[in-house]
Protein backbone atom coordinates (compact mmCIF):
# COMPACT_ATOMS: atom_id res chain seq x y z
CA UNK A 1 0.00 0.00 0.00
CA UNK A 2 2.29 2.99 -1.59
CA UNK A 3 1.75 6.62 -0.20
CA UNK A 4 -1.61 6.11 1.12
CA UNK A 5 -2.96 7.56 4.42
CA UNK A 6 -5.73 4.70 5.16
CA UNK A 7 -2.66 1.78 5.97
CA UNK A 8 -3.50 -2.10 6.57
CA UNK A 9 -3.48 -1.70 10.49
CA UNK A 10 -6.20 0.73 10.10
CA UNK A 11 -8.62 -2.23 8.35
CA UNK A 12 -7.02 -4.72 10.78
CA UNK A 13 -8.11 -3.08 13.57
CA UNK A 14 -11.77 -2.31 12.06
CA UNK A 15 -11.92 -6.14 11.35
CA UNK A 16 -10.52 -7.04 14.91
CA UNK A 17 -13.73 -4.73 16.25
CA UNK A 18 -15.90 -6.67 13.84
CA UNK A 19 -14.87 -9.99 15.07
CA UNK A 20 -14.59 -8.60 18.58
CA UNK A 21 -18.40 -7.64 18.19
CA UNK A 22 -19.59 -11.04 16.92
CA UNK A 23 -17.69 -13.13 19.81
CA UNK A 24 -19.83 -10.90 22.30
CA UNK A 25 -22.87 -11.86 20.77
CA UNK A 26 -22.68 -15.20 20.80
CA UNK A 27 -22.24 -15.32 24.07
CA UNK A 28 -25.06 -13.06 24.90
CA UNK A 29 -27.94 -13.37 22.55
CA UNK A 30 -30.14 -16.51 23.05
CA UNK A 31 -32.00 -16.44 19.84
CA UNK A 32 -30.72 -18.85 17.33
CA UNK A 33 -31.01 -16.82 14.52
CA UNK A 34 -29.05 -13.62 16.19
CA UNK A 35 -26.44 -16.16 17.00
CA UNK A 36 -26.16 -17.56 13.48
CA UNK A 37 -25.74 -13.58 12.17
CA UNK A 38 -23.47 -12.82 14.86
CA UNK A 39 -21.22 -15.48 13.28
CA UNK A 40 -21.29 -14.04 10.07
CA UNK A 41 -20.47 -10.68 11.44
CA UNK A 42 -17.17 -12.94 12.64
CA UNK A 43 -16.94 -14.20 9.11
CA UNK A 44 -16.72 -10.87 7.53
CA UNK A 45 -13.93 -9.60 9.76
CA UNK A 46 -12.17 -12.42 8.77
CA UNK A 47 -13.00 -11.69 5.01
CA UNK A 48 -11.78 -7.78 5.62
CA UNK A 49 -8.60 -9.24 7.23
CA UNK A 50 -8.07 -11.46 4.29
CA UNK A 51 -8.19 -9.13 1.73
CA UNK A 52 -6.50 -6.28 3.50
CA UNK A 53 -3.56 -8.49 3.60
CA UNK A 54 -3.86 -9.26 0.01
CA UNK A 55 -3.64 -5.52 -0.72
CA UNK A 56 -0.84 -4.72 1.48
CA UNK A 57 1.13 -8.11 0.05
CA UNK A 58 -0.12 -7.71 -3.25
CA UNK A 59 -1.04 -11.21 -3.47
CA UNK A 60 -4.13 -12.37 -5.31
CA UNK A 61 -4.19 -15.87 -3.18
CA UNK A 62 -6.00 -13.96 -0.37
CA UNK A 63 -9.26 -12.84 -2.41
CA UNK A 64 -9.29 -16.54 -3.56
CA UNK A 65 -9.24 -17.37 -0.02
CA UNK A 66 -11.95 -15.09 0.44
CA UNK A 67 -14.15 -16.46 -2.15
CA UNK A 68 -14.06 -19.63 -0.91
CA UNK A 69 -14.93 -18.70 2.51
CA UNK A 70 -18.43 -16.95 0.88
CA UNK A 71 -19.22 -20.29 -0.81
CA UNK A 72 -18.51 -22.37 2.83
CA UNK A 73 -20.56 -19.09 4.09
CA UNK A 74 -23.29 -19.58 2.17
CA UNK A 75 -23.70 -23.70 2.74
CA UNK A 76 -23.44 -23.33 6.13
CA UNK A 77 -26.20 -20.82 6.46
CA UNK A 78 -28.18 -23.07 4.53
CA UNK A 79 -27.14 -26.08 6.66
CA UNK A 80 -27.42 -24.21 9.94
CA UNK A 81 -31.06 -22.58 8.86
CA UNK A 82 -32.26 -26.16 8.33
CA UNK A 83 -31.50 -26.95 11.46
CA UNK A 84 -32.73 -24.10 13.24
CA UNK A 85 -36.28 -24.77 10.89
CA UNK A 86 -36.39 -28.44 12.08
CA UNK A 87 -35.91 -27.20 15.85
CA UNK A 88 -37.89 -24.22 15.91
CA UNK A 89 -40.96 -26.19 13.93
CA UNK A 90 -40.85 -28.62 16.88
CA UNK A 91 -40.93 -26.11 19.58
CA UNK A 92 -41.63 -22.38 18.59
CA UNK A 93 -39.64 -20.07 20.63
CA UNK A 94 -37.09 -22.46 21.91
CA UNK A 95 -33.92 -20.24 22.62
CA UNK A 96 -30.31 -21.87 22.53
CA UNK A 97 -30.25 -22.43 26.47
CA UNK A 98 -32.83 -24.88 25.46
CA UNK A 99 -30.82 -26.50 22.80
CA UNK A 100 -30.01 -29.12 25.88
CA UNK A 101 -32.91 -30.86 25.24
CA UNK A 102 -31.88 -32.10 21.86
CA UNK A 103 -30.10 -35.00 23.20
CA UNK A 104 -31.47 -38.45 23.97
CA UNK B 1 -8.23 12.61 2.07
CA UNK B 2 -11.09 10.76 0.22
CA UNK B 3 -9.81 7.37 1.24
CA UNK B 4 -10.01 8.79 5.02
CA UNK B 5 -13.48 9.57 4.45
CA UNK B 6 -14.54 6.40 2.83
CA UNK B 7 -12.66 3.99 5.29
CA UNK B 8 -14.42 6.33 8.11
CA UNK B 9 -17.91 6.26 6.75
CA UNK B 10 -17.34 2.35 5.95
CA UNK B 11 -16.10 1.62 9.20
CA UNK B 12 -19.05 3.40 10.55
CA UNK B 13 -21.58 1.62 8.81
CA UNK B 14 -19.72 -1.86 9.46
CA UNK B 15 -19.85 -0.91 13.04
CA UNK B 16 -23.03 0.37 13.58
CA UNK B 17 -24.61 -1.92 11.56
CA UNK B 18 -22.62 -5.53 14.00
CA UNK B 19 -24.03 -3.51 16.60
CA UNK B 20 -27.49 -3.43 16.19
CA UNK B 21 -26.93 -7.18 14.80
CA UNK B 22 -26.24 -7.72 18.63
CA UNK B 23 -28.71 -5.40 20.72
CA UNK B 24 -31.60 -5.40 18.16
CA UNK B 25 -34.85 -7.25 20.44
CA UNK B 26 -36.42 -8.03 16.89
CA UNK B 27 -34.61 -11.16 14.89
CA UNK B 28 -35.83 -8.86 11.39
CA UNK B 29 -34.31 -5.67 12.75
CA UNK B 30 -31.06 -7.84 13.64
CA UNK B 31 -31.05 -9.05 10.16
CA UNK B 32 -31.57 -5.38 8.63
CA UNK B 33 -28.70 -4.40 10.71
CA UNK B 34 -26.58 -7.27 9.03
CA UNK B 35 -27.10 -5.99 5.61
CA UNK B 36 -25.55 -2.55 6.99
CA UNK B 37 -22.43 -4.56 8.10
CA UNK B 38 -22.44 -6.32 4.53
CA UNK B 39 -23.03 -3.06 2.73
CA UNK B 40 -19.93 -1.33 4.20
CA UNK B 41 -17.83 -4.40 4.26
CA UNK B 42 -18.18 -4.40 0.00
CA UNK B 43 -17.25 -0.87 0.30
CA UNK B 44 -13.98 -1.34 2.23
CA UNK B 45 -13.67 -4.55 -0.50
CA UNK B 46 -13.88 -1.70 -3.22
CA UNK B 47 -11.26 0.26 -1.46
CA UNK B 48 -8.78 -2.41 -1.33
CA UNK B 49 -9.21 -3.19 -4.83
CA UNK B 50 -11.36 -6.59 -4.22
CA UNK B 51 -14.00 -5.33 -7.36
CA UNK B 52 -15.19 -8.66 -7.46
CA UNK B 53 -15.59 -9.87 -4.34
CA UNK B 54 -17.54 -6.70 -3.20
CA UNK B 55 -19.62 -7.40 -6.36
CA UNK B 56 -20.14 -11.30 -4.97
CA UNK B 57 -20.72 -9.99 -1.29
CA UNK B 58 -23.28 -7.70 -2.00
CA UNK B 59 -24.88 -10.50 -4.14
CA UNK B 60 -24.44 -13.93 -2.11
CA UNK B 61 -24.34 -12.26 1.54
CA UNK B 62 -27.04 -9.38 1.18
CA UNK B 63 -29.01 -11.02 -1.62
CA UNK B 64 -29.07 -14.40 -0.78
CA UNK B 65 -27.67 -15.26 2.83
CA UNK B 66 -29.95 -12.02 4.68
CA UNK B 67 -32.95 -13.15 2.30
CA UNK B 68 -32.67 -16.84 3.65
CA UNK B 69 -32.57 -15.16 7.42
CA UNK B 70 -36.00 -13.29 6.48
CA UNK B 71 -37.44 -15.96 4.88
CA UNK B 72 -36.89 -18.34 7.78
CA UNK B 73 -37.81 -15.44 9.99
CA UNK B 74 -41.40 -14.64 8.65
CA UNK B 75 -41.93 -18.73 7.57
CA UNK B 76 -41.60 -19.56 11.03
CA UNK B 77 -43.16 -16.99 12.68
CA UNK B 78 -40.42 -16.41 15.62
CA UNK B 79 -40.42 -12.61 14.74
CA UNK B 80 -41.60 -11.73 17.98
CA UNK B 81 -39.36 -9.05 20.06
CA UNK B 82 -36.97 -10.68 22.83
CA UNK B 83 -36.58 -9.23 26.31
CA UNK B 84 -32.87 -8.45 26.45
CA UNK B 85 -33.15 -7.43 29.78
CA UNK B 86 -33.45 -11.05 31.00
CA UNK B 87 -29.75 -12.30 31.82
CA UNK B 88 -29.62 -16.01 31.36
CA UNK B 89 -26.85 -16.57 34.20
CA UNK B 90 -26.14 -13.78 36.59
CA UNK B 91 -22.57 -13.09 35.02
CA UNK B 92 -22.67 -14.00 31.39
CA UNK B 93 -22.88 -10.11 29.92
CA UNK B 94 -19.49 -8.83 32.34
CA UNK B 95 -17.74 -12.11 31.55
CA UNK B 96 -19.26 -11.94 27.30
CA UNK B 97 -17.82 -8.24 27.76
CA UNK B 98 -14.45 -9.20 29.36
CA UNK B 99 -14.14 -11.70 26.56
CA UNK B 100 -14.86 -9.36 23.93
CA UNK B 101 -12.28 -6.74 24.90
CA UNK B 102 -9.39 -9.69 25.09
CA UNK B 103 -10.37 -10.94 21.71
CA UNK B 104 -10.00 -7.50 20.35
CA UNK B 105 -6.62 -6.70 22.51
CA UNK B 106 -4.72 -9.81 21.04
CA UNK B 107 -6.17 -9.33 17.68
CA UNK B 108 -4.89 -5.75 17.53
CA UNK B 109 -1.46 -6.75 19.39
CA UNK B 110 -1.11 -9.41 16.71
CA UNK B 111 -1.62 -6.87 13.94
CA UNK B 112 0.95 -4.40 15.68
CA UNK B 113 3.48 -6.84 16.07
CA UNK B 114 3.87 -7.93 12.90
CA UNK B 115 2.87 -4.97 10.68
CA UNK B 116 6.67 -4.94 9.12
CA UNK B 117 6.37 -8.87 8.81
CA UNK B 118 7.50 -9.84 4.82
CA UNK B 119 5.32 -12.29 3.00
CA UNK B 120 7.33 -15.36 2.68
CA UNK B 121 6.35 -15.65 -1.10
CA UNK B 122 6.28 -13.56 -4.08
CA UNK B 123 2.77 -11.99 -4.62
CA UNK B 124 1.34 -12.68 -8.00
CA UNK B 125 -0.14 -8.81 -8.15
CA UNK B 126 -3.94 -8.35 -7.23
CA UNK B 127 -4.49 -7.50 -11.10
CA UNK B 128 -3.71 -8.60 -15.00
CA UNK B 129 -2.43 -5.88 -17.38
CA UNK B 130 -4.42 -5.66 -20.79
CA UNK B 131 -2.84 -7.27 -23.72
CA UNK B 132 -1.56 -3.81 -24.83
CA UNK B 133 0.25 -3.36 -21.30
CA UNK B 134 -2.35 -0.42 -20.34
CA UNK B 135 -4.53 -0.74 -17.07
CA UNK B 136 -7.92 -3.43 -17.49
CA UNK B 137 -10.87 -2.60 -15.69
CA UNK B 138 -11.24 -6.23 -15.45
CA UNK B 139 -7.62 -6.73 -14.82
CA UNK B 140 -9.08 -7.93 -10.90
CA UNK B 141 -11.42 -10.76 -12.05
CA UNK B 142 -8.61 -12.03 -14.81
CA UNK B 143 -6.31 -12.18 -11.92
CA UNK B 144 -8.81 -13.78 -9.73
CA UNK B 145 -9.59 -16.31 -12.24
CA UNK B 146 -6.25 -17.49 -13.16
CA UNK B 147 -5.61 -18.28 -9.79
CA UNK B 148 -8.55 -19.84 -8.94
CA UNK B 149 -8.43 -22.05 -12.12
CA UNK B 150 -4.93 -23.12 -11.97
CA UNK B 151 -3.52 -23.43 -8.22
CA UNK B 152 -7.23 -23.88 -6.48
CA UNK B 153 -9.10 -25.66 -9.23
CA UNK B 154 -9.31 -28.75 -7.12
CA UNK B 155 -10.65 -27.13 -4.16
CA UNK B 156 -13.15 -25.41 -6.56
CA UNK B 157 -14.14 -28.63 -8.00
CA UNK B 158 -14.89 -30.07 -4.42
CA UNK B 159 -17.04 -26.43 -3.82
CA UNK B 160 -19.31 -28.29 -6.11
CA UNK B 161 -20.02 -31.31 -3.80
CA UNK B 162 -19.73 -29.34 -1.18
CA UNK B 163 -22.93 -27.35 -2.48
CA UNK B 164 -24.66 -30.29 -3.47
CA UNK B 165 -24.66 -31.94 -0.57
CA UNK B 166 -26.12 -28.77 1.94
CA UNK B 167 -28.81 -28.96 -0.54
CA UNK B 168 -29.51 -32.52 -0.16
CA UNK B 169 -29.02 -32.03 3.71
CA UNK B 170 -31.28 -29.22 4.10
CA UNK B 171 -33.85 -30.83 2.16
CA UNK B 172 -33.78 -33.82 4.05
CA UNK B 173 -33.59 -31.36 7.53
CA UNK B 174 -36.51 -29.00 6.91
CA UNK B 175 -39.07 -31.29 5.09
CA UNK B 176 -42.31 -31.80 7.06
CA UNK B 177 -42.01 -35.68 7.90
CA UNK B 178 -44.56 -38.04 6.44
CA UNK B 179 -46.19 -40.87 8.12
CA UNK B 180 -44.31 -43.27 8.88
CA UNK B 181 -40.63 -42.28 7.84
CA UNK B 182 -39.59 -42.57 11.25
CA UNK B 183 -41.34 -42.67 14.63
CA UNK B 184 -41.46 -38.94 16.18
CA UNK B 185 -40.66 -39.19 19.63
CA UNK B 186 -43.23 -39.36 22.21
CA UNK B 187 -46.48 -38.03 20.39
Amino acid sequence: MLASIVTTEWYLVLAALLFSIGVVGVMVRRNPLVLFMCIELMLNAVNLTFVALAKRNNDIGGQTTVFFVLVVAAAEVVVGLGIIVAILRRRPNATTDDLAELKG
Amino acid sequence: MMEVFVFVVAGLMVLGGAVGVIVAKHPVHAALSLILTLFGIAVNFVALEANFLAAVQVIVYAGAIVVLFLFVIMLLGVDNAENLSIEPFRVQRPVAAIVGVGVFGLVVTAALVSRDATSAVQGSGLEVLAADGGPDHDGNIRALARDLFSDHVLAFELTSVLLVIAVVGTVLLARKPRKGDFQEGGN
